[in-house]
C-alpha cells in the first residue's frame, strides 16, 4: 500500500466518522459515553479529593502523616533529618502529673508540652472564657502560659487568666482547649488536658527517672516526601520506638472511613452499570441504522471483518472523544461538588490525582468495548441481500456473547473501582442476578399483558399491543428501564435507609465514658455510688494485663510477623478479661462458651473472631500469656465476633474466672453520661481516687463529623449515578424513535387522530414504567437487604415508599419521558415519514 | 362549498412548493383533477414528475401549499391533521410500493388495523373485526399466512396483505402508490389483477371503490379507466 493510499484511507475514515458523528443516533451514543464518563469521572476525581480530605482528617487525628512514639526521649536529629525531605515537624511530650491552683485544689492532669508548630494537620481551637465562642490556634501555648481542658478548670475552681502550678512551673492561663485534633489518637490519656509549651517541660522538673511519658514525633508534607521519610525512618528505629502511620488513627475512625469508602465506591460502580446499559441501547440503535451502508458495503464485495472494523473503528473513535469531553466535564463538576462541600469539609480539599482521569478514559473505552460491541458484531454479520430484500434485518445480538463482555467489563470495572475483591463480587452477583430476574420477569410481564391486547379504550388497547406485539425489544427496555429506577431507588430510598441504620449503629446513648483503674473490692461501691447519681447500675469487667509469649508451646516474637499491626499486638501488653456469661454485645460463632456443652468451666479462651484470623489460630490451639510474671496456659474453646463500633468495652481475649481471677486486676466499665451530669460525676469520682475517666464523646463527636461529610459526599456523588440513569432512558426512548414515527405516520395515514396516537404512546410508556418501577422496587428492596445483612451488617426494614416511588415515579416518569421524546412523531406529515427511507 | 358532488376526488389549482438549497422550487403547479365513485384512474409520470407528491396531497397526508383538494365532499385544507385523519378512517385505503407494513404485527393484526380505527366499528365485538380481516386476507388468497409476521413473507405477499389492508373496510377510494414496484414482473401482474379485480368488484353489497394509481409504467396505466400524465409538476 502506497503512502498516499494509505493517508486516503485514513482520510476516508476520518471523513466517515466525522459524518457519523453528525448522525442522531450515534450522538445518542456518544452523548451516553459523555454522561457516562462525565459522572464516573466526577465521582473519580471527587471521590479520590473526598478520599484525600478523608486521608488528611485522619492524618490530623494522628497529628501528622507519621508519628513515632516512644518511652524515650526521640533524637532531634530527626527533625533535621525530615527537613532536608521538606517535611514539617513537631515534638510532644505527655504524662500525668497532679497540678495545684494556689489556694491548693489539686488534680491529676493529662500534661502535653507541645512545640510551637504543633498541630501540624488540623486546627486547635480555644476559648478565650467558658462562654466565648471559640476560635482556631495555628500554635501550642507560649512559654510561661497554659490551656486547661474545662473539667480540670472546673475541677481546680479556676478561671482564665488565673495561675496553675505544674511542677516547679507557675503558669498563666490563658485559654480553655475546645478542640485537640490529635487528642483521638491518645484515647487513654485518662485525665483532662493541660497543655504548656514544650521549651518549659525540662524546667516542671516533672522529667526524671520513672515518670511516664511518652514522647511523640510528627511529620508531615507531601505524601511522597513523606513515604520516603519513612523509609528512612523505618532504618533509624530502634527497640521501644514505635513508628505509626495513616492506618493506625482510630479503629473507630478507620472503619468509619472504610464505610465512607464503601459508599462511595458503590456510588460510583451505579453510574458505570447505568453507562453500560444506556450504551448498550444506543449501539443495537447505531447497529440497526447502519444495516443499509453495511449491505451495500457487503454487496459491493467488503468483507464482513472490513464492515465491522469500519464501524468498529468509527464509534471508538467517537468513543475516546466522548470520553475526553466526559472526563473535561467531570473534572468541571467535581469542582462545583468542591465547592458545595466545602462548608462541611473541614478545609480545603486536596487537589485530585490523575488516576481518576486514566480511570475515567479506561472506563469509557472498556464501556464502549464491552457494551457496544455485541451489537456492532451484528453489523458485520448483515446479509448482502438486504440490498435486493430490506425486510432482512439484522441477525439478532447473541444474547450469551452480550451478557459476557458485559460481565467481564463491568465485572473488570467493579473490581477496578471498587478496589475491594468482595464488594466487587458481591456487587457483580447482585447486579447479574437482578439483571436476569429482571429479564425473566420483563419476558414474563410482557407475555401476561397478551390476553389485555383486545381490552379497555383503543389507546390502551394499542398501547398494550405494541408492549406485547413488540415482546423481545418490550423486555430489553423493560430490563432497561428497571436498572435505571433501580439505581434511582437504590439511591434515593435504600441508600438514605442504609444510612439511618448505619448512623442508628452509634445510637445517641452510646457510652462515652470509660472509666478505668477501678481498683478490686470498690466494684460494688463504684457500681451502688453510679446508681444513686441516677445512672443506669454499670456492669464491671476485670481487665488484667498479659503479654502473649506462646501459641501452640512455641515462643511467640514480634519478628515473627511481617504485618506491622501483628508486630504491635505483639509486642504491647494485651487486656485479658474473665467473665462467667459471654457478653451480650459479642456472638459466639464457634466452639462454646465455657461451662457450656461438653466445655470444661474452669479451662479455655475465648477468643475474638478478627484475632484469630490475624494470628492464624485454630479452635483447640493452645495459647499462652504471661500475667504478673506467671504464665496462664489454656486451649481456645471458643471464637467471637466482636462489634468494635459499640463503644462498648471488649476484649480480644476472654477467660473463665478460675483462670484468672487470683491474677492482678483492675475494672473497667463504659456508661452514657449526659452532659447535665458530669460535674456530679466529678464530684462522685472523688471517692475512688485511683478510678479515672475517660471522655469518649469528643472521639464520638469526630466519629460523627466524618460519618456526616461522608454521608454528604455520597448524596452529591449519587446525582451523577441519576443524570447516567437518565441517560438510559433517553437512550432506550431514542432506539424506537424511528420505529415509532413509521408507525405513527402509518396510522395517521390510515385515519388515527393525533390523540389516538398521543394516547397509545402515554398508555405504553406509562405501562412499561409501570412494570419497570415494580420491578426495580422489588430488586431494590432485595439488593438493599443484601448489602444491609453481607456488606454493611446492618438490620433492614421493608420501606412502602420504595414501592410507591418505585412504581408511581416509574409510570409517570417513563411516560413522561417517552413522551417528550416521541411526540415529535405527531407533528410531522403523514406523507414526509412514509417516503423517507426506511 | 358544501354541496355534494358525484366525485369522491376533486382537486383545483393545486401547487406544492418547497424550500430547496437554491431557492423555492415548484414540485407541482396548477394541477386540477376530479375522480368519480368507482373509476380507476392512473396518475402516469417519471421518476421526480412529482407523482407520489401529487398522491400525497389527493389523500391529505399532506397539505398543499396552494389550491383545493375536495376529498368524500370534504375540502381538505380546511382541516387540520385530526381531521384529515378522521376523514380517512375506514373510507381511504392505501398500497405503498414499500408495503408499509408493521413488522411487529401479524398479517392478520395489520389487516384489523384500519377497522380499529374507524370510530363507526366502536362497538363491534373484537371477533367481529377479526373475521372482517380473515375474510379480507381471504380475497387475496392468504388466509393460511394470517399469523405471520411480514418478515416471514415473500415481497408479493406482503403487498397482498397490504392490499388486504386497504380493503378491509370498503374504502371509498383507494390510494395506490407503484404498488409493483418493489415486486418482479410476474407477481407485479398478479398483484395488479388482483388490485383492480377487488376494486372493480368490492364484495356483496360493499359501495364501488374508486382507485387512484401512481406508476411509471404505461403499460399499467392503460388498464385503468383514464390515465392522467404528469411532467415537472404540471399535468400534461
Amino acid at each position: 500500500m502506497s503512502r498516499s493510499h494509505g493517508r486516503s484511507r485514513v482520510g476516508g475514515f476520518l471523513r466517515g466518522a466525522w459524518r457519523e458523528w453528525r448522525s442522531a443516533e450515534l450522538r445518542v451514543l456518544a452523548a451516553a459515553l459523555v454522561v457516562a464518563v462525565a459522572a464516573v469521572a466526577a465521582v473519580g476525581f471527587f471521590t479520590d479529593r473526598v478520599d484525600r480530605g478523608m486521608a488528611q482528617q485522619a492524618t490530623a487525628l494522628l497529628g501528622g502523616d507519621l508519628a513515632v512514639v516512644s518511652d524515650n526521649p526521640l533524637p532531634e536529629a530527626w527533625s533535621d533529618e525530615a527537613a532536608t525531605f521538606g517535611l514539617e515537624t513537631v515534638r510532644t511530650a505527655s504524662l500525668p502529673s497532679v497540678v495545684f491552683s494556689a489556694d491548693d485544689a489539686s488534680r491529676l492532669a493529662a500534661l502535653r508540652a507541645v512545640e510551637p508548630g504543633w498541630p501540624l494537620h488540623g486546627e486547635a481551637r480555644t476559648r478565650p472564657s467558658r462562654a466565648a465562642a471559640e476560635a482556631p490556634r495555628e500554635h501550642g501555648p507560649e512559654s510561661g502560659t497554659a490551656w486547661l481542658e474545662a473539667p480540670l478548670l472546673e475541677a481546680l475552681h479556676l478561671e482564665v487568666g488565673d495561675r496553675v502550678e505544674v511542677g516547679d512551673l507557675d503558669l498563666e492561663i490563658t485559654a480553655i482547649i475546645s478542640h485537640e485534633p490529635d487528642r483521638g489518637s491518645n484515647l487513654l490519656d485518662i485525665a483532662p488536658r493541660l497543655m504548656l509549651a514544650f521549651e518549659d517541660l525540662d524546667a516542671s522538673g516533672l522529667i526524671g527517672p520513672g515518670s511516664r511519658v511518652r514522647y511523640e514525633f510528627f511529620a508531615a508534607g507531601n505524601s511522597a516526601d513523606s513515604a520516603r521519610f519513612r523509609d528512612w525512618l523505618e532504618g533509624e528505629l530502634e527497640p521501644g520506638q514505635r513508628l505509626l502511620g495513616l492506618e493506625d488513627a482510630n479503629p473507630e475512625l478507620r472503619t468509619a472511613i472504610e464505610r465512607a469508602e464503601r459508599f462511595l465506591g458503590l456510588a460510583s460502580l451505579m453510574a458505570v452499570l447505568l453507562a453500560g446499559a444506556a450504551i448498550a441501547v444506543a449501539a443495537h440503535h447505531f447497529a440497526q441504522r447502519r444495516a443499509d451502508p453495511a449491505a451495500v458495503m457487503r454487496a459491493l464485495g467488503a468483507s464482513a471483518r472490513h464492515v465491522l472494523l469500519t464501524y468498529f473503528g468509527r464509534v471508538l473513535l467517537v468513543a475516546v472523544i466522548a470520553s475526553g469531553i466526559g472526563l473535561a466535564i467531570g473534572y468541571a463538576a467535581q469542582f462545583v461538588l468542591a465547592s458545595m462541600l466545602g462548608e462541611w469539609l473541614a478545609g480545603d480539599l486536596p487537589p485530585p490525582g490523575t488516576r481518576p482521569a486514566v480511570a475515567g478514559m479506561g472506563v469509557g473505552l472498556v464501556t464502549a468495548v464491552g457494551f457496544a460491541l455485541p451489537a456492532l458484531l451484528r453489523i458485520g454479520q448483515v446479509s448482502p441481500l438486504r440490498v435486493l430484500r430490506r425486510d432482512l434485518g439484522l441477525p439478532p445480538t447473541s444474547v450469551w456473547l452480550s451478557g459476557l463482555l458485559a460481565l467481564l467489563a463491568f465485572g473488570g470495572l467493579l473490581y477496578w473501582q471498587a478496589a475491594d475483591p468482595g464488594l466487587a463480587a458481591w456487587v457483580l452477583l447482585g447486579t447479574a442476578v437482578a439483571i436476569s430476574v429482571l429479564a425473566l420477569l420483563g419476558i414474563g410481564l410482557v407475555w401476561a399483558l397478551r390476553p389485555l391486547r383486545n381490552r379497555g379504550g383503543m389507546a390502551l388497547r394499542f398501547g398494550l399491543a405494541n408492549l406485547s406485539r413488540r415482546g423481545g425489544l418490550s423486555a430489553v427496555q423493560l430490563v432497561a428501564f428497571s436498572v435505571g429506577i433501580l439505581a434511582l431507588l437504590l439511591l434515593a430510598i435504600v441508600r438514605v435507609d442504609l444510612l439511618n441504620a448505619w448512623d442508628a449503629s452509634i445510637p445517641e446513648d452510646a457510652p462515652n465514658q470509660f472509666f478505668i483503674n477501678i481498683q478490686p473490692g470498690q466494684e460494688t461501691a463504684f457500681a451502688d455510688r453510679v446508681e444513686e447519681a441516677g445512672l443506669e447500675r454499670p456492669q464491671l469487667d476485670p481487665m488484667i494485663r498479659g503479654r502473649l509469649i506462646e501459641i501452640n508451646g512455641e515462643r511467640v516474637h514480634p519478628d515473627d510477623f511481617a504485618d506491622d499491626r501483628d508486630r504491635r499486638l505483639v509486642d504491647r501488653e494485651f487486656n485479658l478479661s474473665y467473665a462467667e456469661e459471654p457478653p451480650g454485645h459479642n456472638r459466639i460463632v464457634a466452639g462454646h462458651w465455657f461451662g457450656a456443652g461438653e466445655q470444661d468451666a474452669d479451662t479455655g479462651w475465648s477468643v475474638e473472631a478478627g484475632l484469630m484470623e490475624r494470628f492464624d489460630l485454630a479452635l483447640g490451639d493452645t495459647v499462652t500469656f504471661r500475667v504478673g510474671g506467671q504464665a496462664v496456659q489454656s486451649p481456645i474453646t471458643s471464637v467471637r465476633e466482636v462489634d468494635w463500633d459499640s463503644f462498648q468495652v471488649n476484649f480480644f481475649v476472654i477467660g473463665p474466672p478460675a483462670l484468672l481471677d487470683e491474677q492482678p486486676r483492675t475494672f473497667i466499665t463504659a456508661m452514657h453520661v449526659p452532659e447535665a451530669q458530669r460535674s456530679a460525676q466529678n464530684q462522685w469520682l472523688r471517692e475512688f481516687p485511683a478510678a479515672s475517666a475517660i471522655d469518649v464523646s469528643a472521639i464520638l463527636v469526630q466519629v460523627r463529623e466524618v460519618m456526616d461529610q461522608a454521608t454528604r459526599a455520597v448524596e452529591y456523588v449519587f446525582l451523577f449515578t441519576l443524570v447516567a440513569g437518565l441517560t438510559v432512558l433517553f437512550a432506550a426512548v431514542q432506539a424506537t424513535r424511528d420505529v415509532r414515527r413509521r408507525e405513527a405516520a402509518l396510522l395517521r395515514a390510515l385515519g388515527a387522530r393525533r390523540e389516538h396516537i398521543r394516547n397509545g404512546l402515554l398508555a405504553e410508556f406509562g405501562t412499561l414504567g409501570l412494570l419497570a418501577g415494580l420491578l426495580a422496587a422489588i430488586i431494590a428492596t432485595a439488593v438493599g437487604a443484601l448489602l444491609a445483612w453481607q456488606v454493611f451488617e446492618f438490620d433492614y426494614h421493608l420501606n412502602p415508599w420504595t414501592f410507591i416511588y418505585g412504581i408511581g415515579g416509574g409510570t409517570l416518569g417513563i411516560a413522561l419521558a417517552g413522551w417528550l421524546g416521541t411526540r415529535r412523531v405527531l407533528n410531522q406529515a403523514p406523507l414526509a415519514v412514509l417516503r423517507g427511507p426506511e | 362549498m358544501d354541496t355534494t358532488s358525484s366525485y369522491v376526488l376533486e382537486a383545483r389549482d393545486l401547487e406544492q412548493r418547497i424550500n430547496g438549497p437554491s431557492g423555492p422550487l415548484d414540485i407541482l403547479r396548477g394541477i386540477s383533477l376530479a375522480v368519480q365513485a368507482g373509476e380507476t384512474v392512473a396518475i402516469l409520470g417519471a421518476s421526480g414528475s412529482g407523482k407520489s407528491t401529487l398522491l400525497g396531497l389527493l389523500a391529505g397526508l399532506d397539505a398543499p401549499s396552494a389550491g383545493e383538494v375536495r376529498l368524500l365532499d370534504q375540502v381538505i385544507s380546511e382541516l387540520d391533521e385530526d381531521g384529515r385523519a378522521a376523514l380517512r378512517a375506514g373510507r381511504v385505503g392505501f398500497v405503498f410500493q414499500s408495503f408499509q407494513l408493521l413488522p411487529a404485527l401479524t398479517a392478520l393484526e395489520n389487516t384489523l388495523l384500519p377497522l380499529e380505527l374507524n370510530p363507526t366499528h366502536a362497538a363491534a365485538s373484537q371477533a367481529e373485526l377479526n373475521q372482517r380481516a380473515n375474510e379480507a386476507l381471504d380475497r387475496v388468497g392468504l388466509t393460511p399466512r394470517a399469523d405471520h409476521y411480514p418478515h416471514q413473507l415473500s415481497g408479493g405477499e406482503q403487498q397482498r396483505v397490504a392490499i388486504a389492508r386497504a380493503i378491509v373496510d370498503h374504502p371509498a377510494i383507494l390510494f395506490a402508490d407503484e404498488p409493483t414496484g418493489n415486486l418482479d414482473g410476474r407477481t407485479g401482474q398478479r398483484i395488479i389483477e388482483l388490485l383492480f379485480g377487488l376494486a372493480r368488484d368490492p364484495g356483496a353489497d360493499a359501495p364501488a371503490t374508486a382507485l387512484v394509481l401512481v406508476t411509471h409504467d404505461p403499460e399499467l396505466a392503460a388498464q385503468c379507466d383514464r390515465v392522467i400524465s404528469i411532467q415537472d409538476g404540471v399535468l400534461a
